[in-house]
């Protein structure tokens, strides 16, 4: 009995040193990580790209020493492409693995159920790749309450505009065509985008003749090439992203003579030359970033060490989440705290150069509170264009390598 | 135009449909399996080739030919690893044997599913066509893959059929799906007869999953709707028969297509569906079936 005692006391005086020691060696480890939670589509190429490349930026920010010798741990979840399945790895990456602050997913259905719980949780959360106007208006709507969440990728109002912006140059201007057709998924994401195109098309000089909506189910897009076909448009205005390859595949096939021209997210993965068998070229789309293409010194350096890392060009929403990650770190360097609503002003007050132009928010009293503002100077998207198993920037002129060309079977109304 | 149109896409995608449906009543008409995996070895097919082909750059032919070899495999993993064992074991009762097979393949489908998003990710993927452009079929722009894609299901559908009735195998996979205790009698080995059918059942599964990829394409998102559309022609034609099933498949084809183009393409499985009801009211055993 006597050796069991000894033995059990000196197991506690062994746990009471251990103890004694870590606690006079943790000043010497480097202070608690800055923890950001990553919630993605690991299935789908865009939502793939969002982790992968958030990993990248933290090591980076972690190579260079970190955020005043705090360093970036990045904790991953996959959705599934579910919104349930998101609000739980919400739940749980701020309730269990204590994140200070969340980047998520590419859908604007996921996005919009995930922030209530931003605001419940009070948790700063960016999305790289939802489009949603809703999702800034619901913070303009209820400021105090939504302050938490910000958007990251430009809003289907901004991405119309972009295409617009962009029509009225290489289709109007140039190439002289006067007529559109509309063809979107139906989704949360192009409702906004649809009103946007139909405001904008027609003061740029193009003529909507018809707008067809489809399900995202789709898989025979026969019926509504020949709709579009009926119409005569000189192009076709698209507003795709969970559905790309079938269409475009299909567009090709059956050689439909009109040029694609608008939102095709699928057709910003390096992947969608392969996963089309090349269908894709002459599809234009509009981008906020590309491979070789220098928005800005940052860009080109980080598609290149992304590629070297994980084999294949990130996604848009890389660029994003990549940026994303920088920013949110320069925001708790500059509130010196990573409390969620210091960290909602340090954001609100960002001005970061990242891949894919300066980022600055709208502020509370702009209807898109707390998304990237949308303009010169700040972020204007690319027209990009699949040419010979390559994406290749043709506008706006200053980052434009090359010229728009079609395949054959494309007839040019003008 | 309109018209011509329509006939002419209908029929591609019937001939496909048609294709599809066939292999899955003949297994159930032989041997009582619903096979709920149907549609994850058909886009396993198409996936396989697409990878053979456009990855691991082996050429169209081989890759078609990769793809209904994976289906072929898949089918009698199926049929080893999950029907066999339900069928064979003496621990399940007999009146729930069904549906441990319904179960059973539903989860070896998802799993398949699950493998397929995994390694190639849920985004679609389209077989390279063997054959491409298009040409002029009375005023339609039509592919070649298109017109490719319904001769091969017509000459496959009537391969089948010599088999099936001409041939001693056939005879004994026929003799099967009437009296399963007869061909016993007879002294024929039934699971041997099994082996033989899930070996068709897998090449036509194969042929018709890589026609659809190159055809429309497929993602691992196909897998529910393709066993689904099955499932719904099947039983509209009538569970077990060969012909039902070919009927159902060009009803419900030509529906789907003049819903599309006179409707909506938005719309366009309802009617079928409807239809399927309807039917399932008046006739419960479907167009041709027997009970």
């Amino acid at each position: 009995m006597n050796k069991a005692l000894s033995g059990a006391l000196r197991s506690a005086f062994g746990a009471a040193a251990t103890g004694a020691l870590l606690a006079a060696l943790s000043p010497a480890f480097a202070a608690d990580p800055i923890r950001i939670g990553v919630i993605a589509e690991a299935q789908a190429i865009a939502g793939a790209s969002i982790p992968q490349a958030a990993q990248l930026a933290a090591d980076e920010i972690n190579t260079a020493g970190g955020v005043d010798g705090r360093k970036i741990e990045i904790i991953g979840y996959d959705n599934h492409s579910s919104s349930a399945d998101s609000v739980r790895a919400f739940q749980r990456a701020v309730n269990e693995d204590k994140v200070n602050a969340v980047i998520a997913s590419y859908i604007s259905e996921v996005v919009l159920a995930l922030e209530p719980w931003a605001a419940r949780l009070k948790t700063p959360f960016v999305t790289p790749g939802a489009a949603s106007n809703e999702i800034s208006k619901s913070v303009h709507a209820d400021y105090e309450k939504n302050k938490y969440t910000f958007h990251g990728y430009l809003t289907s109002a901004a991405l119309a505009l972009s295409v617009c912006d962009g029509a009225k140059d290489l289709l109007v201007d140039r190439m002289h065509m006067k007529t559109a057709v509309i063809m979107s998924e139906d989704a949360a994401w192009t409702k906004p985008l649809d009103v946007g195109y139909e405001e904008c098309l027609p003061k740029i000089g193009l003529k909507v003749l018809d707008h067809i909506r489809f399900s995202p189910d789709t898989t025979d897009f026969t019926p509504i090439f020949n709709k579009i076909e009926g119409a005569k448009p000189d192009v076709i205005i698209t507003g795709i992203s969970h559905v790309g390859v079938q269409p475009t595949v299909q567009w090709k096939n059956q050689q439909v003579p009109i040029p694609m021209f608008g939102i095709s997210s699928q057709a910003t993965n390096e992947t969608f030359g392969k996963d089309t068998n090349q269908a894709a070229e002459g599809v234009l789309y509009q981008g906020v970033s590309g491979p070789g293409v220098a928005v800005t010194p940052k860009s080109v350096p980080f598609a290149e060490a992304f590629k070297k890392k994980f084999g294949n060009y990130p996604s848009y929403a890389g660029y994003t989440a990549y940026d994303e990650v920088y920013y949110i770190a320069d925001a708790v360097k500059r509130a010196g705290s990573t409390d969620a609503d210091k960290l909602v002003d340090a954001l609100e007050k960002t001005d970061w150069e990242g891949t894919i132009g300066r980022v600055q928010f709208y502020g509370k009293d702009d209807p898109f509170t707390h998304s990237i503002k949308y303009g010169k100077g700040l972020i204007t998207g690319l027209m990009l264009q699949w040419q010979d198993g390559k994406q290749s920037a043709v506008w706006p002129k200053d980052v434009a390598k090359v010229d728009i060309k079609f395949p054959s079977f494309i007839k040019l109304s003008n | 135009m309109r018209a011509f149109q329509i006939l002419i896409d209908g029929f591609a995608i019937s001939a496909l449909y048609a294709l599809g449906a066939t292999g899955f009543t003949l297994i159930f008409g032989v041997s009582g399996v619903l096979n709920l995996s149907h549609g994850a070895i058909m886009v396993a097919a198409a996936v396989a080739a697409w990878a053979a082909a456009s990855v691991l750059g082996v050429g169209t032919y081989a890759g078609a030919l990769i793809g209904v070899g994976v289906a072929l495999l898949a089918a009698f993993a199926t049929y080893f690893a999950v029907v066999k064992p339900i069928q064979d074991s003496r621990r399940i009762p007999n009146e729930e044997r069904e549906i441990f097979v319904l179960t059973g393949t539903l989860l070896w489908g998802i799993m398949i599913q699950e493998l397929i998003a995994y390694f190639f990710t849920n985004n679609a993927k389209t077989v390279l066509p063997i054959v491409e452009g298009v040409v002029d079929v009375l005023g339609v722009r039509t592919p070649k893959n298109e017109i490719f894609t319904a001769i091969v299901c017509c000459l496959v559908i009537a391969l089948l059929w010599l088999l099936v009735n001409r041939t001693r195998t056939g005879k004994a996979v026929l003799a099967a799906s009437m009296n399963p205790r007869g061909v016993t009698l007879l002294g024929l080995e039934l699971t041997n007869i099994y082996i033989v059918v899930w070996g068709i059942y897998g090449i036509l599964a194969g042929i018709a999953g890589v026609l659809l990829g190159m055809f429309l394409g497929v993602s691992s998102y196909s897998v529910g709707p393709l066993t689904a559309s099955a499932f719904s022609i099947v039983v509209l034609g009538g569970l077990g028969s060969v012909s039902g099933s070919l009927i159902a498949a060009f009803v419900v084809g030509y529906l789907e297509t003049l819903t599309a183009y006179l409707v909506s393409p938005a719309y366009r499985t309802i009617p079928a569906l409807l239809l399927l009801v309807f039917v399932m009211y008046i006739r419960p055993q479907g167009l041709l079936g027997r009970r």
